[in-house]
Formats: C-alpha cells, sequence, structure tokens
C-alpha cells in the first residue's frame, strides 16, 4: 500500500507498505526517522512515544495505514536543527541521559504532559511517565529534568 | 574506517564542553541522543541491506536428527538460509570456556538455542522463511535441578564432562569452629535478566578483501572480534568492530548474540545484513543472572562477634558455561560480605542443566550472598537483641583485615562510616491520615487501600564487591591520545575501545584529557578494533583501567611536549605543567602556548594501563594473597509500606551511601548508584524470570515486569572519597555495589514491615500474605 501522512509537519509518503508494518517500523526503516526506539514493541516500554494527531501514543502498537492523511510528531521535531527545546536541555543538563534508549520516548511525553500540565506536582510527573521504562537511571534524574524542564518553560513564557 | 560505512554510523563525540576531573560536565554524546540522532546499533542502515533472523530450538533438550532449509530458501525475498553446516570456521565459542555452538549441530542444551539463520529482504519474510525450516528432533528429558546436578552423577550429562562447571571452597581458621549464638538459613534467589532497553542488534557489511566489518552493540568489541574471527575461520584483523550505540549492557551484551550470525549471512549473500532481535528473542538471546541456592550459618559470640560462617552456594549456569565460573569465584571470596570472620568454611559449586545459560549481570556473583548474608546478620541481631547496623558495625571489615581469602585489604574499607553515615540520612516523612494521596500507597492508583493494613518497616543492607577482572587475570586497557593544533587551538584526540554503554566512559576519558593536557577542546574517536583492547564494559572496570589508559597515554604525550619547552626555555622538566592550552612554569609563570610549542606537528602516543597482579585461588582452601585487585562498598537504608493484606510492597525510600574512592564525575556516580539501586529494587520485590521444565515462561516486559517510575522512591545518595592509593587518582569502582546492597535493604525493610522470613527473593505477595489454599 501506499501511505501519505505528516511528520513533523512535513509531508511523508511511503510505497510498498505491508499491512502488517507499524508506525515504528515505517519511521525508523522507511522515513529514515529512527529517534523513535523500539526496546520492546509491545507497547510496554514507552521508547518508542511519538504523539499522532497531538496525542501521545506507541507507534509499536499504531499500525501503518491507521495514519494515512494523519499528523505524527516524533523527537525529531521537537527542535529545529542544530537546537534543542527545554525540554531536550533539561535532559541533558539534569543528567537523565545515560544509554539514553528510553530518552526519545521521555522527551515525547515530558513535552505532552508539560503542555496539558505546565507546572505538574512530583505526583502527576511519575504518573504521566509511568509508562516509560528506563533501565539505567532510576529516575531521579528524570524526575529533576522534567521539574527543570518546567520551571525553564515557565520562565520562557514570563520574559 | 571502511569505505562502506553505513549510511547511519557511530559519531565522533566533539562537542565542545568543559570540565575535567572532579567536575561533572555534561555528556558529550547527550544532545545527539536528545535529539534523536544519536546511532544505536538497531538504527544503522546501508543501501541494499538485507534483514537477518534466527531460529531458535523449541526444547531445552533435544537431539537433531535433521534439519530440512529447502521450503524456507524457495521463499521468495530469500537470500540465504544457515545452519550449522555453514559455519566456515569452529562452531564453538565462550568467553572462558568454548563451549557453545554457533549453530546447534546434533543436540540443543536450552529452549532458545540458535539452531539456523535466514536473510531477506524483509523482516516479515525472514521470519515467514524461518517458519518453514524443518527441524526434525527427538526430544529427550532436561536437567533443570542445579543442586542435583552438582551431585547426581545419575543425571544425564548435559555436557560430555559431566555437569560441574567449577567447585570452590575456601577454609580458613577452624573450619568446624562453634559459638554460642548460632543463625542459619536457605535463601534462594531467581533468575534475574538484565533488561536492558536497546536490543541485541548489528549490521554487518561484507569487505572486498573476504572480510568483514561489523557495527554492534556490545560491552566488548576485541572478546567478540576474537571469538568471530575464530568461528568465522578469519584472521582477526579481517573482523573489524565499531561500536554503535549501545542501549544500555549490565553484563548481557558480554557473551555473543547476533555477532556471527549477522556476519556468517553477510559473508554468504555478499549484502550488508541487518539483525535486530525483537524482546521476547532478546530473552532467549542473551544470558541471565545466575539464579541460586544458599544455605547459611553464622556463629557469633554474646557480643555479637563473628566467629564462624559456613555455607554452601548453588549456582545455576544453564546449559552453557559463560561466566559461570567467574560467579563462583566472586560468590566464595565474597560469600562473608563485607565482615571479618576468624573461621570459613564456603564451598561454591556452578553447574550446567537445560535451564537458559546464565552468565554477567551487574554485580556478578556477589548478588546472590549478599542476600544470604545480610539476612543472616538480621537474624544475628534479632537473636542478640541488637540493632542490625550495630552488629554489622561490630564486624565491619576495615583496612588491614582480610577477606576469606586471606587477601589484607590494603586501601580504604570504610564499611563501618558508611553504615554509620546511612543511618543518619534523614528518613522520609512518616506518613499521616490526614494528607493521604493513595498513589503514594502500596497499590497505588488501583486504590486496593486507604492505609489500612499498611505498615511500615526499616532495613538496611552493606555489601563488598571486587572490581576488575580477579584471580590472575592480566587485565589492561589500552589508549591513544593525540594532540595537535587545530584552527589555533590546541586539539586532543582520544581513541580506545572502551565500550560506552550508558555508563558515561566517553565523558570520564574527555575529563581526565583535559585535565592532564590542559587543553578544552577533546574528541572522542568511535571505539573499534583499530586500536589495542580495552576489555569489557563490566565489573565496574572502566574508569579504573581505561581510565588510567587515557592517563597513562596523557602523560606520555605531555612529556614529548614538555621535553621540547624544557630544552628550549631552559626550564628544569619537573617545574613544567599544562593550563588553559599554556605552559606554565612553577618558576617563572607562562611560557608560552601549546599551539606555538606544537606548530604543525601532531603528537600521538599509544599506551596499556595494568593493574596490580591478581593470584588464582588455591584449589584447595580458596587461599590466594591477593585474588581481587580492588573491593569497593554501599550501604542502603529502605524504607517500605507494605500492605500485609494483599501483600503490595511500596518502596518509599532507599538512601545509599557509597565510597567511590575519587568521583571522577560526580554527578555521573549519582546517576550509576541511583540506577543501579533500582535494579537491585527491582530484584527484591518484582523481577524473575520464570522457568519451568527448562523454558522461560514470561519473555516480554508484560509478564517480566521491571521498575517503572511508579515503583521507585526518591533516593539520597551519599558519596564519600577514600582514595586507593594504587588506582589511578584512587577511584574504586562504582557501578556494581549500588546493585548490591540494595536488595537485601529493601528485603529487610519488607521483613520488619511484615513479621515474615522471606527467604526468596523477588519478594512476591503470597510471600507476605498467607492466601490459603
Ligand atoms: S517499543 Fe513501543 S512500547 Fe516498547
Ligand atoms: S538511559 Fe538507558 S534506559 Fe534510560
Amino acid at each position: 500500500m501506499r501511505l501519505k501522512f505528516t511528520v513533523n509537519g512535513r509531508q511523508a509518503e511511503a510505497d510498498d507498505v505491508w499491512e502488517g508494518e507499524s508506525l515504528l517500523y515505517v519511521l525508523r526503516e522507511r522515513l529514515g526517522l529512527p529517534g523513535s526506539k523500539n526496546a520492546c514493541e509491545q507497547g510496554e516500554c514507552g521508547s518508542c512515544t511519538v504523539r499522532l494527531d497531538g496525542v501521545a501514543a506507541c507507534a509499536c502498537l499504531v499500525a501503518a495505514g491507521q495514519v494515512q492523511d494523519r499528523e505524527v510528531d516524533t523527537v525529531e521535531g521537537l527542535a529545529g536543527e542544530d537546537e534543542l527545546d527545554a525540554v531536550q536541555r533539561a535532559f541533558v543538563d539534569a543528567g537523565a541521559v545515560q544509554c539514553g534508549f528510553c530518552t526519545p520516548g521521555l522527551l515525547v511525553a515530558a513535552d505532552d504532559l508539560l503542555e496539558r500540565c505546565p507546572s505538574p506536582s512530583d505526583s502527576e510527573i511519575r504518573e504521566s511517565l509511568a509508562g516509560n521504562l528506563c533501565r539505567c537511571t532510576g529516575y531521579e534524574k528524570i524526575m529533576d529534568a522534567v521539574r527543570l524542564a518546567a520551571d525553564r518553560r515557565a520562565e520562557e513564557a514570563r520574559s | 574506517m571502511n569505505d562502506h560505512a553505513p549510511a547511519r554510523s557511530p559519531q565522533d563525540l566533539d562537542d565542545a564542553i568543559a570540565g575535567g576531573i572532579g567536575e561533572s560536565p555534561i555528556r558529550p554524546d547527550g544532545a545527539l541522543k536528545v535529539r534523536g540522532e544519536y546511532a544505536y546499533s538497531s538504527d544503522l542502515w546501508a543501501e541494499d541491506m538485507l534483514w537477518g533472523v534466527t531460529l531458535r530450538s523449541p526444547h531445552p533438550s533435544a537431539r537433531i536428527r535433521s534439519i530440512d532449509v529447502s521450503g524456507a530458501l524457495k521463499t521468495p525475498g530469500v537470500y540465504a538460509v544457515l545452519t550449522h553446516e555453514d559455519v566456515p570456521g569452529d562452531n564453538l565459542y565462550g568467553l572462558k570456556d568454548v563451549d557453545q555452538p554457533v549453530l546447534a549441530s546434533d543436540v540443543v542444551r536450552y529452549k532458545g538455542e540458535a539452531v539456523a539463520l535466514v536473510a531477506a529482504d524483509h523482516p516479515e519474510t525472514a521470519r515467514r522463511a524461518r517458519e518453514r525450516i524443518d527441524v526434525d528432533y527427538e526430544v529427550l528429558e532436561p536437567v533443570t535441578d542445579a543442586e542435583r546436578a552438582a551431585h547426581d552423577e545419575t543425571l544425564p550429562k548435559v555436557h560430555p564432562d559431566g555437569n560441574l562447571v567449577r567447585y570452590q571452597p575456601i577454609l580458613k581458621g577452624d573450619p568446624e569452629a562453634t559459638a554460642e549464638v548460632v543463625v542459619s538459613g536457605t535463601y534462594t534467589l531467581g533468575m534475574q535478566d538484565q533488561a536492558f532497553l536497546g536490543p541485541e542488534s548489528g549490521l554487518a557489511i561484507p569487505a572486498e578483501d573476504g572480510g568483514v566489518d561489523l557495527y554492534l552493540a556490545t560491552q566488548d568489541l576485541h572478546s567478540d572480534q576474537a571469538q568471530t574471527a575464530r568461528a568465522l575461520g578469519l584472521p582477526q584483523e579481517k573482523v573489524r568492530m565499531t561500536l554503535s550505540g549501545v542501549g544500555g549492557a549490565f553484563g548481557g551484551r558480554e557473551d555473543l548474540s547476533i555477532q556471527v550470525h549477522v556476519c556468517m549471512l553477510a559473508l554468504r549473500t555478499g549484502k550488508p545484513v541487518k539483525m535486530v532481535y525483537d524482546r521476547e528473542e532478546s530473552f532467549y538471546g542473551h544470558v541471565h543472572r545466575h539464579p541460586a541456592t544458599m544455605y547459611y550459618e553464622h556463629g557469633a559470640d554474646a557480643d555479637g562477634r563473628l566467629v564462624y560462617v559456613r555455607a554452601k552456594l548453588y549456582f545455576d549456569g544453564g546449559a552453557y558455561s559463560s561466566k559461570t565460573p567467574v560467579v563462583v569465584g566472586n560468590g566464595t571470596t565474597l560469600g562473608v560480605g563485607p565482615y571479618v570472620v576468624p573461621n570459613v568454611r564456603i564451598e561454591g559449586w556452578g553447574v550446567y542443566t537445560n535451564n537458559p545459560p546464565c552468565g554477567a549481570m551487574r554485580g556478578l556473583g556477589a548478588v546472590q550472598p549478599a542476600l544470604a548474608y545480610e539476612a543472616q546478620l538480621d537474624k544475628l541481631a534479632e537473636a542478640l537483641d541488637m540493632d542490625p547496623v550495630d552488629v554489622r558495625i561490630r564486624n565491619a571489615i576495615s583496612r588491614g583485615e582480610s577477606i576469606a581469602t586471606g587477601q589484607v585489604l590494603d586501601y580504604p574499607a570504610p564499611v563501618a562510616e558508611l553504615l554509620e553515615r546511612v543511618r543518619a540520612l534523614p528518613m522520609p516523612p512518616e506518613r499521616d491520615g490526614t494528607e493521604l494521596d493513595i498513589r503514594e500507597l502500596p497499590g497505588g492508583a488501583s486504590n486496593t487501600t486507604h492505609g489500612e493494613g499498611v505498615y511500615r518497616g526499616v532495613g538496611y543492607g552493606v555489601c563488598i564487591k571486587n572490581i576488575c577482572y580477579a584471580e590472575g587475570a592480566d587485565d589492561y586497557s589500552t589508549a591513544r591520545v593525540r594532540l595537535q593544533a587545530l584552527g589555533g587551538e590546541p586539539a586532543a584526540m582520544v581513541h580506545t575501545a572502551a565500550a560506552e554503554v550508558g555508563q558515561g566512559v566517553v565523558t570520564v576519558q574527555q575529563q581526565i584529557t583535559r585535565s592532564e593536557l590542559g587543553v578544552e577542546r577533546v574528541t572522542v574517536h568511535p571505539n573499534d578494533t583499530d586500536v589495542g583492547k580495552a576489555g569489557s564494559s563490566s565489573a565496574s572496570r572502566q574508569t579504573y583501567m581505561t581510565g588510567g589508559a587515557v592517563k597513562t597515554a596523557c602523560e606520555a604525550v605531555r612529556r614529548r611536549l614538555l621535553d621540547r619547552v624544557a630544552e628550549r626555555f631552559g626550564e628544569a622538566f619537573g617545574d613544567l605543567s599544562l593550563a588553559g592550552g599554556k605552559i606554565v612554569s612553577a618558576s617563572t609563570g607562562v611560557l608560552t602556548e601549546i599551539v606555538d610549542v606544537l606548530g604543525d606537528e601532531v603528537i600521538e602516543e599509544t599506551r596499556e594501563y595494568h593493574h596490580r597482579e591478581t593470584y588464582p585461588m588455591d584449589a584447595e582452601d580458596g587461599s590466594s594473597e591477593r585474588v581481587q585487585v580492588q573491593h569497593a562498598f554501599s550501604a542502603h537504608r529502605a524504607v517500605v509500606d507494605v500492605d500485609v493484606e494483599l501483600g503490595l510492597v511500596k518502596v518509599v525510600a532507599l538512601d545509599c551511601s557509597q565510597d567511590v574512592g575519587k568521583a571522577v564525575n560526580p554527578d555521573a556516580v549519582v546517576g550509576q548508584i541511583q540506577g543501579g539501586s533500582a535494579q537491585g529494587l527491582g530484584l527484591a520485590v518484582m523481577e524473575e524470570i520464570r522457568v519451568g521444565d527448562g523454558a522461560i515462561r514470561n519473555p516480554s516486559f508484560t509478564d517480566y515486569l521491571i521498575p517503572t517510575i511508579l515503583d521507585t522512591p526518591p533516593m539520597k545518595i551519599d558519596v564519600i572519597e577514600r582514595g586507593d592509593p594504587n588506582s589511578p587518582y584512587g577511584v574504586r569502582g562504582v557501578g556494581e555495589p549500588p546493585t548490591i546492597s540494595s536488595t537485601p535493604a529493601v528485603v529487610a525493610a519488607v521483613r520488619a514491615a511484615t513479621g515474615k522470613d522471606l527467604t526468596h527473593v523477588p519478594v512476591s505477595p503470597e510471600h507476605v500474605v498467607d492466601f490459603g489454599e
């Protein structure tokens, strides 16, 4: 099948997509966007988190055909080239990145959280990141990063 | 690097970031990682590449009567189907004992063993073709009980020489000593998975010289290279390896997985071939932590001073030996914990069974006994009506005292201090009935309690772990450092094979180079086999070993530079140093710029760093003057809330004090301790690969649960630096200890909350609650 949808604001097309392929496979293997990760491909780890029409979703659980004519945002679209947005910067600065395999999914999930809820409580952060596994950090520095990103965004909004 | 490097390939890390030793500069790979641009081994791509998949045995023990690949070969889009007959070199590999076939030939020894390979133009085509391979098995009775495998000669032999991989006793003092107070117990530990998030993967590209270039995720490039070359029947220089992004490791990437397989497919088809395991295959495709059964008896005097420890430890190595010999060595040598014990008799057995193979995982061989000896110390405290921390402090080992093998610790061993410190850390707030957030109770948002039936408990754990390779292994790492002027600035390049697996050894190499050479710009070259060995990113050894190699290579570069300066300015060599891109004399101040001395010249030096020699253990009594090069210690305090009606555990706090010798990067050290603590928490209350009749029952993240952000509490980390005079900068390995002491601390806290014995980890609800028949 032929697939057309919008990725990070740009029109994308893929040909000969087999009907069993997931959105994750199409992004990674057909569109050259391997930022979304493939830690489980069973909907259990969140490493493939993208936004589908603005709503966070596991790209491994979305059949490619379902995204026809829709909008997908991935980690690659969080900031312009050579830039980092506040959430990305906070993850680096807070030491929330070790191996980094969980990071793209967490960034998309955290970005989504901060958009819905600009100054989340710790409980709210934990609840909304509960679907994103990280095996390296023990999550403490991820908590720090999200708090830092929230503060910086608030500051940016004030100034 | 070769001309046909994949389109997405490992990047030079050259972000200009300031920060030397003792500072916490950000990671040079951080920006790439948060942009989604860091090239992990599963992200690689090459024009015209094929996909490889593996057919695995459905039986834990069987004889292979025949393999018919004709159906698979006929599938359109399939380029190759390979079996043991196609292995070009030796069809055997292994880390210690060479006992594992690349592809099974006559028998399969575990469920999940690799039997055949397929390469096709789409992964789904390859998977469908795999289903058309016809293997005729004669199913055999599997050996599944490790303790029986150690003693029962009538069991089938998993390998021709029998089922014992290693037996090691340690005898010290009077092994039959008696004591006033005696406590005993039997403890068992389930099989834990490393559960790194980045799946096993790699891209092999056939080269014009008949060799192959492999881009992959691993912990040790040269170990993989040697084993792969041997299986491919190629000289090592024709099997070139480059590290791609590694999505965590924790020991699970020490053994080969895709390496030989993907190279065989690439060499056979003449095309680039990529292999990526899915999560289920990953559970079958790498080794796990050894499950153990441990019998312990501790004797003490009336003051709580240990008189003796007697123990028997059984480690189930599964179908292949992997790191089992080392697990037995570590488990026995560290089997009494960080305590002074005059009389010891410990015996350790590592065995073959038809269970999944077990090998390296963070805390190798030290995690298992820590569960037992710490439970025993708590029992002793109870029997003597002593405080559990006090009884530990009374017996704590310190500098100048010896471990069970007789080795004297000739460096700081601040065990008592760590216990005092972790005890003094502020406690989390008491739960009061008024502002109850049910998300913070056991069961969380599933709303199983509003605080009724919830009890709080506090527990402690402390541990000892050896750092680097042991028992006489020649442990070394190699670094190449180049200094030159680039754009009017001094710039250094560091090249090692030290696998960056997430721990931050890239940052450490930059920091050391900056401090040693007084330059800001330090690029880390991708890790590959074009430079000498670094050894494995395991045993908490890379900062020590590769840090030592980078330091030594920098010193050689500096010597060449300063020789020239000494000559030119007539200064004494010993007065000269490098800082801020300048050459500074202790007597006359700033002499000149590094770039002026360098001119167009490139100074490059390659050096090896070897740690102090270690020696084997005596086969009869385990004694050894120096069996291990260094020991590290950490202490945890866990606070838990347990819903005793449902058996649900919520870890409320998990705080740690650890001695790291010297924190080269303090923030990264804290990150290691928090991550390690969380893995220990996982083992304590949730993580177990359930094995029945040799088969893994839960090979998915749906059924094998690792801690989420909801399961992991805030963790206060208290780092102290009691430098080791024998190591570079005084560093002490960091990564493993927190994984070890956290588990017994959490279990002790659950015991304190419930009054239950709890002799198995992970603790599950049925251990806490009597659910009846
Ligand atoms: S890869 Fe999609 S949830 Fe794990
Ligand atoms: S940083 Fe490795 S999984 Fe999160």
